[in-house]
This record gives structure tokens, C-alpha cells and sequence, in this order.
């Protein structure tokens, strides 16, 4: 149920009429599963969404942003923790996904930081969140928004 | 350091004065962090609300509390309505600068700010939650990313120490 399969609109180009495309591999076979986010107070504070993304392909395929009307600078960050216990927050650039495998945006480590937020997130909504990759192809996953103290997406 | 040796004044989110001698005489849960924080501290509080369900009828033997390193954003209001989201027995505290600043050194608790784009700013923060006792002595810390089993069991052993405080 929480399990949205996207494929690129790439994916289509290329085989359309069996033309031929000089190899411009897109993140066709992209997969985003347990997609949430929690609720926010107001439209000041920046909000999270945490999913995992899986490359079901057979190239490698390299996340380099976001965009989505909910917030005007959608990033990956990544929360760090050092030996002292001290927490920080930074972007995380290009994050590559080899063939197979995947990556996890959770509490704690990677996730989608949504800063300036355009509304405020309700809980029961969703918002559509689009993933982009470095050869120009795009996976959009529609993200439920849960309660403020949820902790997963079951919650 | 013990809470019998720190020196501070705060507002808690109800806008009732508390210092050191609010938690004495009963053991202590606390965390740093701050409302603007999307990631460790919605996430941390969630854990902490979970403990406490978890202790059920002991969890009323605790005091919890969560203490902003931002000041600045986290009025008593916005501490009020932080905190509403999460366990009812979660406390909100905030006050001026210094004060946070001295309550943070009794508890061996770092924060920064840093400046993000736009000029606007995030904290750095220690993520780890704090465990005293009754009589204020500093039991240990469950650190973030720390397993959940091992989350409850480091409570309890806090909440025993008032027993073997009171002997």
C-alpha cells in the first residue's frame, strides 16, 4: 500500500518508436517505498520526509535534488551525531545508488529537509515530492503527511 | 555534575519559574534541543513519549523535560505548543541566553548556532537524553541512535536510584 513504483517518463522516450538515443541512461527503474513526513507547526519551521529509494535497474543512478511546490528549498540533509553526542545537520549532495541497492532517508541520517515552507504540513495530507537525477530523469512519490510525534511510516 | 550543584533559572512552558530544585526529590529525564529542529528532535521526543508509555504508571515518578538551545525562536509559547504534540509529561523550558547557557554547562551539554542559507540559522546540539536521580545525581545518558531496549531498562535504573537514595 505505501509502495508507489514510478518509472520515468525516459523510459518511454527511449523505446518510443524504437528510436535510437545515444545512451542516456534515465533512473527508470527507481523505486520509493514508506514514504511519510510529519505534520508541522505553522509555515516558519522547516519540515523532514523520510522514504527509501531502491534502484531496481541495472545502472547506477545518482540523486542530486529535489523539488516540490510544498517548499521552496527541498535538500538532502544528513544528520550527523559525533563521539561527544553533538548532533549536526548538513546537505548531503549527490548521493549514488549502485544497481540493486538502496538508500534510506530515516530519522536520525538522510532525509528530505523541506525549508521554507509555501503551507503548512497537515497531518492526513500528502504532498508530491520529485526526485532528481543527474541525467535530467525525475521520480515523483506523493508523501503522506502523519502526525507531528510519528516516528515511521506505520505510524 | 549534579543538579544539587547548578545554578539556573528558567520558565517552563506554562510560564512557572523552575531551576535545579524543580527536579530535585524525584529522577530526571532531560533533553536538549530546539522547535525548529525537523529531524533529532521530533524524533527524539517521539522516543522519549514511547519510554514513557512504555514505563506506563512509573513514568509518573519522572520529571521530563526538554530544554531549547534556541532561546531566541522558542518562547514560552512556542514551547507550549511544541510540546503539546508529544507525552503529556514532557515539559518545555526555556529563558534568556545565559541561563541556557549555564544550564547546558551543568549538564556537560553543547550547542551552537549556524548560520544556513538565507540567513536563517539551525543549532548543533547534543542529542543525548540525561538521566539523574532523585537525590540529583547524574545516573547516565541514552545516546541517539541507542536501541530502544536498552532506552527503558537506563530509566529504570534511574528510577531505582531514588530508592537507594532514600536508604
Amino acid at each position: 500500500m505505501k509502495k508507489i513504483i514510478m518509472t520515468g517518463t525516459l523510459a518511454a522516450l527511449l523505446t518510443f518508436g524504437g528510436l535510437s538515443v545515444p545512451a542516456l541512461a534515465g533512473p527508470v527503474d527507481v523505486v520509493v517505498e514508506s514514504a511519510w513526513s510529519r505534520a508541522s507547526i505553522g509555515m516558519n519551521r522547516p519540515g523532514a520526509a523520510y522514504m527509501t529509494i531502491r534502484n531496481t535497474g541495472d545502472e547506477p543512478v545518482t540523486l542530486i535534488g529535489l523539488s516540490t511546490p510544498l517548499a521552496m528549498m527541498p535538500e538532502i540533509h544528513e544528520t550527523k551525531t559525533n563521539a561527544e553526542g553533538v548532533s549536526s545537520m548538513s546537505a548531503a549532495g549527490e548521493i549514488a545508488i549502485a544497481p540493486g541497492e538502496s538508500v534510506a532517508l530515516e530519522p536520525g541520517g538522510l532525509h528530505a529537509m523541506l525549508m521554507r515552507l509555501q503551507q503548512p504540513m497537515t497531518e492526513g495530507e500528502t504532498f508530491p515530492l520529485t526526485l532528481l537525477f543527474v541525467d535530467g530523469g525525475e521520480v515523483t512519490v506523493e508523501v503522506p503527511i502523519l502526525g507531528i510525534a510519528a516516528r515511521g511510516p506505520e505510524d | 555534575m549534579a543538579l544539587t550543584e547548578m545554578d539556573f533559572r528558567l520558565t517552563d512552558h506554562e510560564g512557572n519559574e523552575v531551576g535545579p530544585e524543580t527536579l530535585i526529590g524525584r529522577p530526571t529525564m532531560a533533553f536538549f534541543g530546539f522547535t525548529y529542529c525537523p529531524d533529532v528532535c521530533p524524533t527524539t521526543l517521539s522516543d522519549i513519549s514511547g519510554w514513557l508509555d512504555d514505563l506506563g504508571d512509573e513514568a509518573k515518578q519522572l520529571n521530563v523535560v526538554f530544554i531549547t538551545v534556541d532561546p531566541e525562536r522558542d518562547t514560552v509559547e512556542a514551547m507550549a505548543e511544541y510540546v503539546s504534540y508529544f507525552h503529556p509529561a514532557i515539559r518545555g523550558w526555556t529563558g534568556p541566553e545565559g541561563q541556557i547557557a549555564r544550564i547546558a554547562d551543568g549538564f556537560r551539554a553543547a550547542y551552537e548556532r549556524v548560520p544556513t542559507e538565507g540567513g536563517d540559522y539551525t543549532m548543533n546540539h547534543t542529542a543525548s537524553v540525561f538521566l539523574f536521580g532523585a537525590a540529583g545525581r547524574f545516573v547516565t545518558m541514552i545516546d541517539y541512535h541507542e536501541p530502544r531496549e536498552f532506552a527503558v531498562p537506563k530509566i529504570r535504573r534511574a528510577l531505582e536510584e531514588e530508592t537507594e537514595g532514600a536508604t
